[in-house]
Parts: C-alpha cells; structure tokens; sequence
C-alpha cells in the first residue's frame, strides 16, 4: 500500500508539471488556435532565469519574478514576430513556425546562457514528509498548490472578469468579437504573455526538483500537449485532469510495468483516447461547416 | 516541343545529380551530396502525404528507422542479404503504416499530428531499449551491401563515397519519377481531390478514408528505403534515425522547399542538410540558425522556397 501511494505522489507531482503546461497550451490555443510547440521552452526559461539571476546574487523570490516577467515578454514577442505575420496559415506552417521558434530559443539560451544543468534551493528545505508510509518533498506541494492556484485563477478570470469573456469571445469568433469592440490584438497579447508567465512559473517551482537545463523545454512539450489532448484541447478542466492523469499513469508505469516504458505508456494511452473519443476527456464534439 | 513539367524536374534532378561532382574538390563533397539524396527521398515520400494529401505526419521517422533497422538485424539474425533486408524493412514499414494509419488517419490537423508523433516515439523508445536485439542508444554494426564489389569485378572502380553518391542519387532520381508519375495518375488526382475538400471528394465518389491510406503507406516505404540507405551507407546506426528532431527535420525540409513540389522538397533537403555543415565553423549558432530559418521560410514564404521563387520570376516576366 505505501508503494502505491508513493508513485501516486510522485505521479501527482510530474502531472503537476504537466498540468502547468497544458494549461498554457490552452490559452494559446482558445485565442488563437495555434498549438504552441515552444510552451516547454517557456518551462526552462523560467527555471533558467531564476538559476542565473539567482547566482547573479539576487533573492530567490525576486529572481523568479524576473523570470517570469522576462519569459512572459518572450511569449509576446513570439506571437508579433512569429504567429501574427503568420496568421490564416495552414496548420503544417504553424507546427513549423512554432517547432522553429522552439529550436530557436534553445540555441539562445545555450549561447546566452550555458549547456549545464543547474538547480537553486528548494523553497522549503528537503525535509520530505512523511505520509501513510510514502514521502513526499516539500516543494512537491508547492508545485501542487501552484498548478491547483494557476487552474482556479484562471477559471475566476475565464468566468468572472471582463477582459477573460473577452478572450473567450475571441477564441469563438475573432470577426464577431471585433464588431462588438473588443481589442483582439490586445487579447492576443494577453493570452500570449499569461501563457508563457504560467510556463515560467511551472520551471521556477519544478526546478528544485528535476533540475533544469537549456534542453528540458521539448519533452514537456510533448508531454503538456499530449495531457491538453488527453483532456480535450481547449478546455481549462480538461488541462488540469488530463495533466494529473498522465502524470499518474507514468509513475504507476515506472512502477509495476517499467520505467523505460514510462513515456510509452503514456503515449498508447493518448493514441487509445483519441480513438475512442477524438475530443479528448471533455472536449465538446465540434462539426465541421461545409 | 514544350516539355512537360515531370520531364523537365527529372532533367533538371538527373543533370544537377550527374554535373555536380565535377565541382567537387574533394571526396567530402560525394559524402554530403548522398546524404543530400538520403534525405531528398523521404521528403519526395512526404511530398505525397503532405503536398499532394494535405495530411500531416510527425511521426515519419518511425518508418526510417524500420527501415535502417532491418538492414541491421536481417543479416545477422535471419541470414539475409542487405539489399533483401531493405525490402523486408520496406514490406514491414508498409504493413505497419496500414496497419497504424487505417485508425490514426480519421484524426485531423493537430490530432494526427500528436497521433504519428506518439507512434514515432514509440518506435525510437522500442530501438533504444531492446539493448539487447538494438545495441540500445550505442547503436549497432551495418554489414557492407556488396554492390561496390560486383562493380568492380565488371571494371567500374568507385571510391566508396562516390559510389553511395551514384548510387543514392539513382534511388532519388528513380523515387522522384515514381512521385511525379503518381501526381497524374488517378490516385494523384484523387488525393489531390481530398486535399482540396474531404467533403467535396467524397461526393463525387472518392474513397477519402482508403487514398490517405494509400499517401501514407506509400510515404512509409520512401522513409523506409531512405533509412535502410542511410545505415548501409554509415554501415552503423542509432536509434537517433528514428528520433521526434529527425521526424521534425524530414517535415522541415519538405515544407521549407514547398511540399506541393518534388523538386522544391529536394532543394528543401539540400538547404537542411548543407546548413549544418556550412556551419560547422559556427557550431554554437547552428540551431539559432535552423530555427530562424524555419520560422522566416514559413512567415514569407508560405508555400516553401522554390513555388515561392518561381512565381516571383513568373510574376516579373508577365
């Protein structure tokens, strides 16, 4: 039994990560349905940054607001240097521009930055604690806390604020939402810069524990884009439980199956998902106009 | 006499092939010209898929892999012949890609995408740990195809660069020919069809489901044949063949060069295969570079390199 809840936690812990990341996607993706291959790197930068910063000598809560303030500007830059010249392109086009935009940042961060792999202190010591038979780190719960407040934060601003219906309005229909006064530049920028903050922040709190270096961004790509679908693409809900869920399933895998195997275990079960139910685990099923 | 334009892309591909090494100052040259050719037939396989069918594969080198893998282990555990070995990895990478493709191909734009990604995956992370059939991430031994000898018993001495620069570049000539035949025959015209409109197609009674089975197949067995190529010719392979960046790169280079084109996605692989080497000397920068060019091509210049180029000179001409 503590063996199962040991990889329950861990599990629970990557698919924190993952749910991050998936959250980010479907930001990107409601405003503007681009799938942004790139959101894994925003994960690196954000620990990359904080790293640097913090050896710079500065605190490490403020290093980490640089950090994401910093990312968050690159996430803008990205959409008016590289998705907005692009617009109304076709979907191969925008795999590319954003698998570029990727490789790209990567090759910055390793010239800028270095090819090591670095680590800054846990926020709350290493102490793990002791639950049922299974530990878990303390910065465990931070990452759970932090993927839990991203998900409520942004369904309060989704549902409740102004602006969040605004980026809604534009998801469903840019034109319609332009005719009633919306700023949809402004939504796009918005959207682009929450999602790379939301990137930023999933590297600060992971990085104690996983380490960080200039090619982590891919991997979680893969794996946040692979939960959003899990999920049902465009859907908060469907980020969250889709992040968790694969995250769980790699560590029961890694534990009782293999753990070379872990990653293709997951991937079967996506491939298994968008068979049974192309929309994922929430995604409405959409029609096609003729 | 007009020619038409299959005639004039195989020419222009055949002489370029045939004229180029007299420029070359050194064997280094023959080297990077046949993994030009390598790579140019996955991407002529791609064209099919991508250009003519308008479906997405991130997942190719899956089939590259099959392919380069079965010129490894065939030999060696069932005593085959290379050259046989690469059919058999052809035959297995069609009988997969149906096989995968008949449920993964109802999925749509980034559906299938992640869909042929996973299966790309999968196959890499197979290679990687099976050590003990694989070699695992160290790689294994390729064992020599034998042609160079016969050809040298008959009296045609080639250096082994430039005769995998000979003999790459007739595979490439001969899938070249094979796609451009396909673009007008009624296979061509129908993906070209689906491409257009699944739903216009269908009502005028095209088998959408079974022709985008057909594209991807027939694109496996090109990824296939241009693996099993590479790993007789480097006479050692890695699962980095069938790796997600050698997927991304095979994509790349066929909608860098323009995926509608034969000829415009092997100039695609030229570009994508030369730029590393060129910048050798700037190894820092080198994916800087890839992905700006990636980026710049695709903003600019959406329909790739060579149909954006040539309606440009159409355009001044007019």
């Amino acid at each position: 039994m503590p063996e199962l809840l040991q990889f329950l936690l861990s599990g629970i812990t990557v698919g924190a990560v993952y749910a991050l990341v998936a959250l980010g996607f479907t930001i990107i993706y409601n405003a503007s349905d681009v799938v942004n291959f790139a959101q894994g790197e925003f994960v690196m930068l954000g620990g990359m940054i904080t790293f640097f910063a913090h050896a710079a000598g500065l605190p490490l809560p403020l290093a980490a607001l640089i950090a994401i303030i910093v990312t968050a500007a690159i996430g803008v830059a990205l959409n008016k240097l590289a998705i907005e010249p692009a617009r109304g392109a076709p979907v191969v086009s925008l795999i590319i521009i954003t698998i570029g935009a990727s490789i790209f940042i990567r090759g910055a961060t390793q010239l800028v930055f270095d090819k090591q792999i670095h680590r800054f202190p846990a926020f709350s010591g290493d102490q793990p604690i002791l639950i049922g038979g299974a530990t878990i780190l303390p910065q465990s719960l931070w990452v759970i806390a932090g993927a839990l407040a991203v998900f409520v934060c942004l369904w309060l601003f989704f549902t409740r604020t102004l602006i969040g219906r605004a980026v809604l309005a534009t998801a469903n229909n840019r034109v319609a939402a332009q005719l009633v006064g919306i700023n949809t530049n402004y939504v796009m920028t918005l959207s682009f810069a929450m999602s790379a903050a939301i990137g930023a922040l999933a590297g600060v709190l992971v990085t104690p524990i996983t380490l960080t270096s200039y090619d982590v961004g891919l991997a979680l790509a893969l794996k946040g884009f692979a939960a959003a679908m899990l999920g049902g693409m465009g859907n908060p809900k469907g980020a969250l439980v889709g992040g968790l869920l694969l995250g769980v399933l790699e560590a029961m895998t890694a534990g009782y199956v293999s753990s070379q195997y872990k990653d293709a275990a997951a991937f079967i079960v996506i491939l298994a998902v968008l068979f049974a139910m192309p929309q994922g685990l929430f995604g409405r099923k959409s029609t096609d106009r003729v | 006499m007009r020619l038409s334009s299959k005639v004039t892309t195989l020419l222009i591909l055949a002489a370029v092939i045939a004229i180029a090494p007299v420029f070359f100052p050194s064997s280094y040259y023959f080297r990077v010209g046949s993994l030009i050719f390598v790579n140019g037939l996955a991407v002529a396989g791609l064209v099919i898929l991508i250009g003519y069918a308008g479906q997405i594969s991130l997942g190719h080198a899956g089939f590259a892999g099959i392919g380069a893998y079965a010129c490894a282990l065939a030999p060696v555990h069932l005593g085959l012949h290379p050259a046989l070995a690469a059919l058999l990895g052809a035959l297995l990478s069609a009988a997969i890609a149906y096989l995968v493709g008949r449920p993964i191909l109802r999925l749509k734009g980034y559906y299938l995408a992640v869909a042929s990604l996973g299966f790309g995956i999968l196959v890499s992370m197979v290679l990687s740990n099976e050590a003990q059939l694989t070699g695992g991430p160290d790689g294994m031994a390729v064992p020599e195809l034998g042609l160079r000898a016969v050809l040298k018993a008959i009296g045609i001495d080639l250096s082994n660069t430039e005769f995998w620069y000979a003999f790459s570049g007739l595979v490439l000539v001969l899938g070249a020919w094979l796609a451009l035949n396909l673009y007008h025959s009624p296979t061509g015209r129908a993906l070209r069809a689906l491409h257009g409109s699944e739903v216009a197609a269908r009502t005028v009674g095209v088998d959408v489901a079974h022709y985008k089975l057909v594209a991807f197949v027939i694109s496996a067995v090109y990824a296939s044949v241009s693996g099993s190529l590479l790993a007789l010719q480097n006479k050692f392979i890695t699962p980095d063949v069938a790796g997600f960046m050698h997927s991304i790169e095979m994509v790349t280079m066929t909608v860098l060069g323009g995926a509608g084109s034969v000829l415009g996605a092997i100039l695609g692989a030229a570009i994508l295969t030369t730029l590393p080497q060129v910048l050798t000397i700037f190894q820092e920068y080198e994916q800087l570079m890839l992905g700006l060019v990636m980026m710049l091509v695709m903003i600019f210049m959406r329909e790739g390199l060579l149909p954006s180029i040539a309606r440009r000179i159409r355009g001044r001409a007019e």
